[in-house]
């Protein structure tokens, strides 16, 4: 990144594109430039502002009242382009109309809700692993564990049928690169778009998912007027958009932050209570959702300039969970860490609304591979999977030695 | 404002989660007083949505719960309304007489247990102080561009507080949008006239005291079921006083006891004996330090458990919450 100084205002300027392929491939010396050229910076190339941070980071996700998120959530403003999608009722709302989906799914996907699920994903995930280990001790963790139990258990818990669900991963992985530039990673996607969103729409209906699942609570919250028949849909499309690759993303760089730190595994083994923890702190240091953006309703301050209304803030999530003004030794993966309050699922009333069911899924998967695996190691070249918005791995071989 | 003498208040950390200091306390109508809250550091209060209310603790060692009925786009003050209780069993009598700016008082919540509804019309009914969560419903009502009218009645026009804001919607500017109907002037409020013949969709929103709910349930009989939305305004008791002194924790998988001081929270105190409790938002809103709890009674200050939750006695957000109890059994 080249630092020129600024012209019309004192912030420092940066050309710097954090949707290259340079970039995807290693965040890390970018998130760096980011965070030392100053507490807010001009990304001259999309015409927008950046926080890398953690505090400026944090403070700009919380202040929904300055920063909006009905403008898109990406390099885009929706206020001047055109959505490819009809815009989440979620992700891309503000309050008031983000209130009542919000609330509704808060309470379906909440701690409380989800302690039904507990014992049958642990018993998913001892008969993933039993399964994973039967085929052999050299396998590529990204397909056949990280994919694979997202997969086995999220449509599932949605409700959703047993048809089509390949479509999920390429789906979610196309609207994650929607939120960057229009690059080769959309043009990539484009041609399957049409495809993927009926077949996404079409599982959103009523008739399409079984009783007793997240879908079906949807509908049900319906029936009882707290969100309206025209929001249920698109709250299941949330779910099958956003529940998907993030898991896989984050229990990718758990498994590979793991297999590259024999110590942590060892101390994982010793206490597997540390199962939450150390997928907490697999998302601080990966930061499986790099960053989203928000739009400026006002002029408003961040990080003690002043920016004008209309502006889009892209705020750096990876880049704010390895600040060292925050995180000692922030580089480091480390079990004996207290993660907490890491921005890795956002931060206020936008946060990860399905962070309690990542942390179910990941829990289980890591405490069935403490049981079954005695070491796991790196078998072989890693490959990273490019995406404007999330970062995460395409392969990564391990060979492990059972218990 | 600000600044003013910390008498009666409690010694409070500067990043509590769960205190608020008064900055203004100011009288609006006969026996009604509206509170100024702010975080003592000044920091950013939790996030709430109308209809919300907030549990204050208040020195007496009561608990009292108030409407939210300020401004959630102002995210460092909360404004609650407190009507004197002929009847007071010391929560309204204490907010009156004794409550100065400057004091700090617990804080419990924000919790929703009356939430708006997505809807194209709405009507409110609201008797006396009961007209404090319907004044964010109503802006929000607005900037939705729904259709909304509101039905206030009270003893007398000088006991009824916020007409001076409600008098935008007055008769010259939106016809009878708003109609207020002091008992004294008016005798009882006309709820089968308001209301009219029932409407699939539109949600009826009440509060106020008991026999006005009691004559609503009546008079919506015909309407949808779940098209009438109450929130009883009762003084319940806590099952146990909230206590201002230190309580021990007992870790029991862990095997460790901790106490717990007045200005550490449990999640600090028990971290500081070594035991990791995963949280995130500290502010007991988003569920991540949930914790069961094996024994003891909870002081819930969360933003998350409905009432019968709360009750069950069987978890809690360690990051807010504290113990009613000498002794909370924990199973961490």
């Amino acid at each position: 990144m080249t630092l020129a100084p600024g012209r019309s205002t004192d912030l420092p300027i940066s050309d710097a594109d954090p949707f290259s392929h340079e970039v995807l491939e290693d965040p890390l010396p970018f998130q760096r430039a980011l965070r030392d050229a100053g507490p807010v910076v001009y990304l001259s190339r999309y015409g927008a502002h950046a926080v890398g941070r953690y505090e400026d980071v944090r403070d700009v996700a919380v202040d929904w009242q300055h920063h909006e998120s009905s403008a898109g959530v990406g390099v885009a403003n929706l206020r001047v382009e055109d959505p490819w999608r009809p815009p989440s009722v979620l992700l891309e709302a503000d309050p008031p109309r983000h209130d009542a989906p919000r609330r509704v799914l808060s309470a379906v996907l909440g701690p409380r809700a989800l302690r039904r699920l507990r014992d049958r994903w642990a018993a998913d995930a001892e008969r993933l692993v039993d399964e994973v280990l039967a085929r052999g001790t050299a396998f590529d963790a990204v397909p056949t564990v990280a994919q694979a139990f997202p997969l086995r258990v999220f449509p599932d818990a949605v409700g959703l049928g047993p048809d089509g669900r390949e479509h999920l991963l390429p789906y979610g992985d196309h609207n994650f690169n929607t939120f960057g530039p229009p690059n080769d990673l959309v043009a990539k996607g484009a041609p399957r778009v049409a495809e993927l969103s009926d077949w996404v729409m079409a599982q959103c209906a009523r008739e399409a998912l079984s009783e007793g699942g997240f879908g079906a609570a949807i509908w049900a919250a319906a029936d009882r007027g707290e969100v309206t028949a025209a929001q249920a849909p698109l709250m299941v499309r949330s779910l099958l958009t956003a529940g998907v690759d993030t898991t896989v993303h984050g229990l990718s760089a758990v498994l590979y932050a793991l297999a590259t730190h024999p110590d942590e595994w060892a101390r994982l083994r010793s206490q597997p209570t540390l199962a939450r923890v150390a997928f907490d702190e697999a998302v601080r240091w990966e930061s499986p959702v790099q960053l989203f953006f928000r739009t400026t309703t006002t002029a408003v301050r961040v990080g003690g300039a002043e920016l004008p209304a209309g502006q889009k803030v892209l705020m750096a999530f990876g880049a704010a969970n390895r600040d060292p003004r925050h995180w000692a030794d922030p580089d480091r993966f480390d079990l004996r860490r207290d993660p907490s309050g890491h921005v890795g699922f956002g931060m206020g009333l936008h946060q990860c609304v399905g962070q309690h069911v990542a942390r179910l899924e990941a829990e289980s998967v890591l405490t069935a591979l403490a049981r079954r695996v005695r070491t796991i190691e790196i078998d072989g070249p890693t490959r990273r999977h490019h995406n404007n918005t999330l970062r995460g791995w395409e392969s990564i071989p391990v060979r492990v030695t059972p218990a | 404002m600000l600044g003013g003498e910390q008498q009666g208040a409690r010694p409070r950390s500067g990043t509590d989660r769960t205190a608020v200091q008064v900055t203004e306390k100011t009288p609006i109508a006969d026996g009604v007083v509206t509170l100024t809250l702010t975080a003592p550091d000044g920091a950013r209060l939790p996030d709430w949505t109308p209809g919300a209310h907030v549990d204050l603790i208040l020195d007496n060692g009561l608990t009292r719960q108030y409407s939210l009925c300020g401004d959630r786009w102002d995210a460092h003050t909360y404004r609650v309304g407190v009507l004197l209780e002929p009847a007071s069993r010391g929560g309204s009598s204490y907010v009156h007489e004794q409550l100065q700016p400057g004091h700090v008082v617990g804080l419990g919540g924000p919790r929703n247990n009356f939430p708006l509804v997505p809807a194209e019309s709405y009507l409110f009914v609201a008797g006396g102080i009961g007209i404090t969560p319907m004044l964010p419903m109503i802006r929000q009502a607005d900037l939705l561009g729904a259709d909304w009218r509101l039905l206030y009645g009270g003893r007398t026009r000088g006991s009824m507080a916020f007409l001076d804001e409600l008098e935008v919607h007055g008769d010259q500017v939106h016809g009878d949008q708003v109609q207020v109907r002091p008992q004294d002037e008016f005798g009882l409020l006309d709820l089968p006239g308001f209301l009219g013949a029932p409407r699939p969709g539109t949600p009826v929103y009440a509060c106020g005291p008991g026999p006005l709910l009691t004559a609503m349930e009546a008079a919506c009989a015909q309407w949808p079921s779940r098209a009438l939305r109450t929130e009883r305004f009762v003084a319940a008791e806590q099952g146990a006083p909230v206590r201002t002194a230190p309580f021990e924790v007992e870790l029991r998988r862990s095997g460790r006891t901790v106490t717990v001081p007045p200005d550490v929270s449990v999640l600090e105190a028990v971290a500081a004996a070594g035991v990791e409790v995963l949280s995130s938002c500290r502010q007991g809103t988003c569920g991540t330090c949930e914790t069961d709890v094996l024994a003891g009674v909870p002081d819930h200050r969360d933003s998350l458990l409905d009432d019968d939750e709360r009750a069950a006695n069987d978890c809690m957000y360690p990051c807010v919450s504290r113990s009613c109890s000498d002794r909370l059994v924990l199973d961490l």
